[in-house]
């Protein structure tokens, strides 16, 4: 599903955010992405979001070389992707519904197909009955699970987190990762960045290591 | 395709919405608007109305034949029934001293003044209308160059001239306001187009979170463009009320000017077709100057 091969990243003011990176993550697999803040992680897995690109190497997302993608196949190649954040990126002036159903209406989706997959995903995530609410007034885990619902309504085949419990309290995380592993039961690639070692080892997931930038571990 | 209505007719009815959700800044932009607008469509209406007026001048020609003050009465009877039988004159009309002067007393209100002089200024004046065959510039000058060189005429006078000099003005006056109107629908365009580039500022964060989403340009700048779209078009329609308005205060007095000159005139308000065009342009003014801000600056807003 993933494959970096050879990647290496700089930015003008820091040299080397990532070293010569190679790893691959197969279909249906869930892995973690761990390391100290600074160490690369957001920077890898924006590289497979298309937000940046690499300045060496080449990654592939579903055998597609993400080298060689121009700027109008961006936004078809993130559909394939749900992206979770640790600040949750929600639409404070919308409701919870509405928030949910963005990725569909991007895609096109009738009205009747909106409703009826936002229903599913809201009691898939345990959020049935906040669907009018507005994300401000929901519990930073109830946020996040909105987060969750807007990256899983399309149906990706990965799912890409960003400290997704970088908030959360540690019950609240572990909701939020079984989640993941529901994900991951139905075929979903599940690649989720963190530093909370505690949960990686209870997942007993693979587990890629970034240090300044190198690859240590994975 | 039914999919492709409902989704534009989504992001017509939200950022209708948007607008009304900062009621205060929308309708400031609009106010600017549509009085750039409305003073294009006044200007318009002024030359139009005045385009109408000196079309019906234009049937007028005469020439003029102001007679020596040496000339008596019975040398100006003789010369008007020689002028009658030219071929190229259609009718022609004796103006007296005496009679003259009592149309001068009539219409110039200076008849007070007159009756302060011994003898009556005014000279013999023969009005001479051209065959209506005469319609070029050149044929009439022929005319009066042939009626200028008999010996009791002291002054000939084409009428012409002056309605032709009125035209000169009016076709410079005519171009004066395409050039302004020009300039107006720029100012509309910048206009919609900065008020578009701060509501664009203001949902930043939107736009990167749908970009992140996998929300193309085009999905992202739908709504814009109908912002863009709503503040033309009701600009437009600001701005038809604004000239109706005015037009209707200067009614009265124009017709009662126009009424004293040239007899009576009625005023020229914008019409249906008119009306189509200037909601139609102002709306596309408001596109224009919403697309012009989304292409330079969408893909400058990028994650991160």
């Amino acid at each position: 599903m993933i494959k970096f091969d050879h990647v290496s990243k700089g930015y003008a003011e820091v040299s080397d955010a990532l070293v010569n990176v190679s790893f691959t993550i197969e279909k249906g697999e869930m892995a973690f992405l761990t390391g100290h803040s600074g160490a690369g992680k957001s920077t890898l897995l924006k590289l497979i979001a298309l937000v940046e690109t690499v300045s060496r190497g080449q990654v592939f997302l579903d055998g597609q070389n993400l080298n060689r993608v121009s700027e109008q196949e961006i936004p078809f190649i993130r559909r394939k992707i749900g992206l979770i954040f640790q600040d949750y990126k929600l639409l404070n002036d919308r409701t919870v519904a509405d928030n949910i159903a963005l990725p569909l209406l991007i895609a096109g989706y009738n009205h009747q197909d909106i409703k009826r997959r936002v229903r599913a995903v809201l009691d898939k995530v345990g959020l049935v009955g906040k669907e009018k609410s507005y994300p401000l007034s929901l519990s930073g885990g109830e946020q996040q699970r909105v987060g969750i619902a807007r990256a899983v309504v399309n149906k990706p085949s990965l799912i890409l987190a960003d400290e997704p419990t970088g908030n959360l309290d540690p019950e609240l995380s572990t909701e939020i990762m079984h989640l993941f592993k529901q994900f991951r039961q139905v075929g979903v690639t599940v690649f989720v960045a963190t530093h909370d070692l505690s949960q990686v080892v209870e997942s007993g997931c693979r587990q890629l290591i970034l240090d300044q930038g190198r690859l240590v571990s994975g | 395709m039914k999919g492709f209505f409902i989704v534009h007719l989504q992001a017509l009815l939200f950022s209708l919405g948007q607008q009304l959700r900062t009621p205060f800044s929308s309708v400031l932009t609009i106010a600017v608007l549509s009085i750039s607008i409305a003073l294009s469509g006044l200007f318009y209406l002024l030359v139009k109305n005045v385009t109408h007026l000196t079309g019906q001048l234009e049937t007028s020609n005469q020439i003029t034949l102001f007679l020596g003050q040496h000339v008596s009465e019975q040398d100006g009877e003789r010369l008007q029934r020689q002028l009658e039988k030219h071929r190229n004159i259609q009718a022609t009309r004796l103006i007296t001293k005496a009679e003259g002067l009592k149309e001068f007393e009539r219409y110039s209100g200076f008849g007070d003044a007159l009756k302060a002089l011994n003898s009556n200024p005014l000279p013999m004046v023969v009005q001479v209308f051209p065959r209506l065959s005469l319609t070029t510039q050149q044929q009439l000058q022929q005319l009066l160059d042939e009626l200028k060189v008999i010996p009791a005429v002291s002054v000939a006078k084409l009428d012409m001239q002056w309605v032709q000099r009125l035209k000169a003005i009016i076709v410079l006056v005519e171009r004066g306001v395409l050039v302004l109107a020009s300039i107006l629908a720029f100012a509309v365009i910048f206009i919609t187009g900065n008020t578009i580039r701060l509501e664009l500022q203001n949902r930043q964060q939107e736009v990167v979170i749908a970009k992140l989403v996998g929300a193309t340009n085009g999905f992202i700048a739908r709504p814009f463009l109908y912002s863009g779209f709503w503040y033309g078009f009701l600009a437009g329609i600001f701005a038809w009320l604004m000239i109706t308005g005015l037009m209707k205060l200067l009614q009265s007095p124009i017709e009662h000017l126009t009424r004293l000159y040239l007899g009576y005139q009625e005023v020229i308000f914008l019409s249906v077709m008119n009306s189509v065009i200037l909601l139609a342009v102002s709306s596309l003014l408001g596109v224009v100057g919403a697309w012009g801000v989304l292409v330079t600056q969408l893909n400058r807003l990028k994650p991160e």
